[in-house]
């Protein structure tokens, strides 16, 4: 059975109230930290396990742990972000929606270990419903004593408090997110420094995505090694994959990290296949910001070896061929999705998230999403294709945050690995009238084929 | 015009989740709770008042105010109604979920209903890639929409008559 650490208890009536979640085994990674660890230890733990920032650059978060200033005088601040808004990714309300205890008992583990006094969780003002879930976990969590002065009877004191944004998917980007609970617009600063030197209010900051500080839970549970023998490669440990699109099953699914896409998408466990007996088109793997692959470069990579739900093995070809794990938000398109509407929904996004700092990209996004809006619409010209490549490289590389590469990631694959289909909406604009234009009959290019019922080679 | 005295005393407690002489911090979360207490939208005056509480510029609000989308600059209807249209939610039909509002109410994405009961707008991605489509109405997430789950919404707004807000 593939072990599950996060969601586990998930389904266990009442799990979201403190004397359900502790007789589950919950707050015994405070106990064990705050009693019988020191806060390097903790560090090196984390360290030891592998865990990789789960909110989507995937960079190691012991690593990252160990840039914050120790010596600096100011308070450090952990600072856990829950601005989920990558289209594609639900995977963090559903965490803090379902189980929140975890969320505040990695809260609290992982701020003793970087010696913060004060932790905020700032979470998107859409998911308003939750500050109260969270608000009203925190209050138990401070009434059992594992939060506010003396915690456990030891000397560390911890303050969590929730703070809303207001609607900016900028505010994930780190330095924004700062920005934001110091209560000014969501622009990214320039680095350095880093958050790690100089971050809230200046003073040495960790930000931290929910999945990631609740991974730190099991990891002191069980020891950084045990979590570290879970996954393939570099990629170790579970991952929860928000799945939607053309499925028949979707929803959040925690997987050990390794597990072949082919079973993620066909097996019953996950996403149970594609819906209405359709076939399988294409898909974003690790939210909308990371290339679009078609179905034969999805199932398996260049080279024909059977690609994984992993770090290296989805970028396994670099933008020629693979992909990104990103946030996990995995989207799926079937034979009669448009590939060149669905791109355009995604640039609109963009243009609408845009800080407007920077003008390749304030100025980019919103020419690419004008110019696809003229091809989906049937006006556009040849030249157009060419344009989008153009502009999308003007844009990736020459802004201060990655929400300029995340916008033309997507656009340069889906012209990469579906040409013809833009070609098509230029040469016969009468057939792209009807917004959904290829639900009657899929577009059929030369070049790929769409996979029907894949055999499921797992299970057979 | 001023908070409630319920109010007003939460303003206090959220200013005091920050370190001393970082007021300005609790400006998002007081925001909110300004655009729920007066009508659903910060005018001037409103923007005004919230500099006032937390000692800062009243620039220092309008430009925050104008950044992010959860603000109305402008009134609203009562029930403001959110659909969200990016890529999964498309996949799943969001649009024919916006068709059957835009003729079921009567006005176009934008535009609030004659009687001030309605506005519709379209948002970008809220995390319901999973049970899309979906539509946001206060705090309120409705999902796997159906069109008769959106009449069976609406016949529900109509009659409770209430203004939604995020904080309710």
């Amino acid at each position: 059975m593939p072990r599950k650490l996060l969601l586990e208890n998930i389904n266990v009536p009442g799990i979201e109230t403190f004397d359900t979640y502790r007789k589950h085994g919950g707050y015994a990674s405070v106990e064990k930290a705050l009693k019988t660890m020191t806060p390097d230890a903790v560090m090196e733990e984390v360290k030891t396990s592998g865990l990789r920032g789960r909110g989507g650059a995937g960079f190691p978060a012991g690593l990252k742990w160990s840039f914050l200033d120790r010596k600096s005088e100011k308070p450090r601040y952990l600072v856990c972000n829950a601005d989920e808004s990558e289209p594609g990714t639900f995977k963090d309300r559903y965490l803090m929606e379902k189980i929140p205890h975890l969320l505040i008992e990695g809260m609290i583990t992982s701020s003793y270990a970087l010696g913060a006094r004060t932790s905020y969780i700032y979470i998107r003002g859409e998911y308003m419903y939750i500050v109260r879930i969270l608000e009203r976990a925190i209050g138990e969590a401070y009434a059992a004593g594992f939060l506010g002065q003396n915690i456990l009877g030891t000397s560390y004191s911890l303050d969590v408090y929730v703070h809303p944004g207001a609607g900016a998917y900028i505010c994930g980007e780190e330095t924004a997110l700062l920005e934001s609970l110091e209560g000014k617009r969501g622009n990214p600063r320039l680095k350095p420094p880093f958050p790690a030197v100089a971050g809230l209010y200046a003073a040495p900051t960790v930000v931290n995505n929910v999945e990631t500080i609740t991974a730190v839970v099991p990891i002191i549970n069980f020891g950084g090694d045990e979590y570290a023998q879970i996954g393939v490669g570099k990629s170790h440990g579970t991952k929860l994959i928000s799945a939607s699109g053309h499925i028949n099953k979707p929803g959040v699914y925690e997987i050990e990290l390794g597990l072949p896409v082919e079973e993620f998408i066909y097996s019953d466990e996950y996403c149970g296949g594609i819906w209405k007996g359709r076939k399988l088109k294409a898909v974003v793997a690790g939210g909308s910001s990371v290339p679009i692959l078609p179905a034969h470069l999805i199932l398996k990579t260049a080279k024909g070896e059977p690609r994984l739900m992993t770090y290296e093995s989805l970028g396994e070809g670099g933008f020629v061929s693979g992909t990104m794990l990103g946030s996990g938000g995995f989207i799926v398109m079937d034979e009669t999705a448009c590939i060149v509407r669905n791109l355009w929904t995604f640039t609109r996004f963009y243009h609408h998230e845009s800080c407007g700092q920077c003008s390749p990209c304030r100025e980019g996004t919103g020419w690419m999403e004008k110019v696809l809006h003229r091809i989906e619409h049937g006006h556009g010209h040849m030249t157009d294709i060419d344009l989008l490549v153009d502009v999308a490289k003007k844009i990736e590389g020459n802004t201060i945050c990655p929400l300029g590469d995340a916008a033309a990631w997507p656009v340069a694959s889906a012209i990469r690995h579906f040409r013809e289909e833009f070609e098509y909406h230029v040469k016969y604009p009468e057939k792209v009238t009807d917004p959904k234009h290829f639900e009657k009959e899929p577009f059929r290019a030369e070049k790929f084929e769409a996979v029907n019922n894949y055999p499921l080679s797992v299970n057979s | 015009m001023q908070f409630s005295d319920k109010t007003f005393a939460l303003v206090q407690k959220i200013i005091k989740r920050y370190p001393e002489g970082k007021q300005k911090s609790a400006l998002l979360p007081v925001l909110h709770l300004a655009q729920a207490e007066f009508d659903g939208w910060l005018s001037p005056e409103v923007m005004d008042y919230v500099a006032g509480l937390l000692m800062i510029k009243p620039i220092e609000v309008y430009e925050v105010a104008s950044f992010y989308s959860m603000y109305n600059l402008n009134p609203v209807g009562k029930c403001l109604i959110e659909v969200c249209q990016t890529g999964p939610c498309w996949l799943r039909g969001s649009d024919d979920i916006v068709a059957h509002l835009e003729s079921r109410l009567k006005i176009k994405v934008g535009e609030t209903s004659p009687d001030g009961m309605f506005t519709l707008k379209t948002v970008e991605c809220l995390g319901s890639c999973g049970t899309a489509p979906m539509l946001q109405c206060g705090s309120q997430y409705h999902e796997n929409l159906t069109t008769d789950k959106v009449d069976a919404i609406l016949e529900d707004l109509s009659v409770k008559n209430e203004r939604t807000t995020y904080m309710k």
